[in-house]
């Protein structure tokens, strides 16, 4: 069983947090197919957050296809996340460390670089991380 | 959407003094609702008028469609925890049980036992003994063995401290998860309301500020700062709420129905504290329509 956490300082909605901390979970092999989620008592009793946000969060992940809801008996994972490949990551995470490290021989200093990089971001997902 | 408490031109006199005036509202069912607002708005007022507590001077309140403490029936479908979670200092925690029971037809002593095990609250002991977070406690287990329909708490938390306050809003979600009990509570800690609320009321001066479903208001409205320019040619669909300059610059919060595509702005998403406090501060200095348009703010 995976107990959740709340980083209130992030400004990611409280649902997304649990959203994405299954994910994180599933990707790390922490939960695996079978695997019970906290029923939502569970989670309000621990981190003192509204039912219907656990409800809301879990919704979400059943429309991923991720878990599913047994009336009576929990949410269950159902599969994990189809992630892309690690050799596809690796790939990704080589090209931007070249253009970091790019960034910084021309001068660019960290805070430079994190502005760039949050404007990209921003700009490629529109409004769709908010 | 079916409402639990409706009021209308609602009003409360003292002697001279209107402690709330002309409230016109309506909360929801099947939510957490915060109620949130500068001292003197009115929330203490309207909330003991909802219990039943008090009789309006002017307008119409009604609490689960009747008027409130209309008879024992109405009653017993209303929990009350007042402000500071009173309970009786001489008599001990068993003596409270008991007297619930005896005053309450629907009382559950299954779950008012339940709880008092779980908190590890000693029956024995007088309740004017009790520290403030586990008189609390036992003022919410007292009001949630009633098994009402509609909890309404005033200031729950306000007086305990952090780790108190964490445990009785574990125990507040806990029962709202396990019974689906509709809960309004008024609060000045806008932090604990972004946790345990579903749905925000900010009250000023008896007037509505802001309501609605806390995951729509935050998704509604956005933090704005660029380069100093006139609010008022933003596009149609984005009202300025605060707005802010100095000589470079200009920060705006706004409410609006669609993202903001503007290049020259950086948009950041809000926090429900940012709300609450754009709309109180809103409500004091007036709209920012009739403040002078590029006058040099912080």
């Amino acid at each position: 069983m995976i107990e959740f956490q709340l980083d209130e300082t992030s400004g990611v909605a409280t649902y997304l947090q649990l959203v994405q901390q299954v994910h994180q979970a599933l990707r790390m092999g922490m939960l695996e197919p079978g695997d019970q989620l906290p029923t939502a008592q569970q989670v309000v009793a621990r981190l003192a957050i509204n039912p219907n946000t656990v409800h809301k969060a879990y919704r979400e992940l059943e429309r991923e296809g991720l878990v599913r809801a047994r009336p009576g008996l929990g949410t269950f994972v159902t599969r994990s996340p189809s992630g892309t490949d690690p050799a596809t990551q690796a790939r990704f995470l080589a090209a931007l460390t070249d253009w970091l490290r790019s960034a910084r021989a021309a001068g660019l200093d960290p805070g430079d670089i994190e502005a760039i990089y949050r404007t990209a971001f921003r700009d490629c997902f529109a409004e769709g991380v908010a | 959407m079916s409402a639990v408490i409706t009021a209308s031109g609602l009003g409360k006199q003292y002697r001279r003094t209107w402690a709330l005036r002309d409230c016109t509202l309506a909360i929801p069912e099947g939510h957490v609702t915060g109620l949130v607002g500068p001292n003197g708005a009115g929330k203490t007022t309207l909330l003991r008028l909802a219990a039943g507590m008090l009789l309006p001077t002017r307008g119409t309140i009604t609490v689960l469609g009747q008027r409130p403490a209309a008879g024992p029936a109405q009653l017993a479908r209303v929990g009350f925890v007042a402000q500071d979670t009173p309970v009786y200092a001489g008599m001990t925690v068993a003596d409270h049980l008991r007297l619930g029971a005896w005053l309450n037809p629907g009382w559950d002593g299954d779950l008012a036992r339940r709880r008092i095990g779980q908190l590890g609250l000693d029956s024995r002991q007088r309740a004017g003994s009790l520290s403030s977070g586990q008189r609390a406690q036992l003022a919410l287990t007292v009001a949630l063995a009633k098994r009402p329909e509609l909890l309404i708490l005033d200031e729950p938390v306000a007086a305990l401290d952090p780790l108190a306050r964490r445990e009785f809003l574990q125990g507040l979600m806990e029962a709202v998860a396990e019974d689906e009990v509709s809960v309004v509570l008024s609060s000045h800690l806008v932090a604990d309301l972004e946790r345990v609320c579903d749905y925000l009321i900010v009250l000023v001066a008896s007037k509505i500020q802001l309501a609605g479903e806390v995951s729509e208001l935050l998704a509604s409205h956005r933090r704005l700062s660029g380069p100093r320019r006139d609010p008022g040619r933003l596009p149609a669909g984005q009202e300025v709420v605060t707005e802010g300059h100095t000589d470079k610059q200009t920060n705006l919060l706004i409410r609006t129905d669609g993202p903001v595509l503007d290049p020259a702005w950086a948009v950041t998403p809000v926090s429900l504290e940012d709300l609450v406090l754009a709309y109180m501060s809103r409500a004091r200095e007036g709209t920012p329509a009739r403040r002078p348009r590029l006058g040099v703010a912080s």
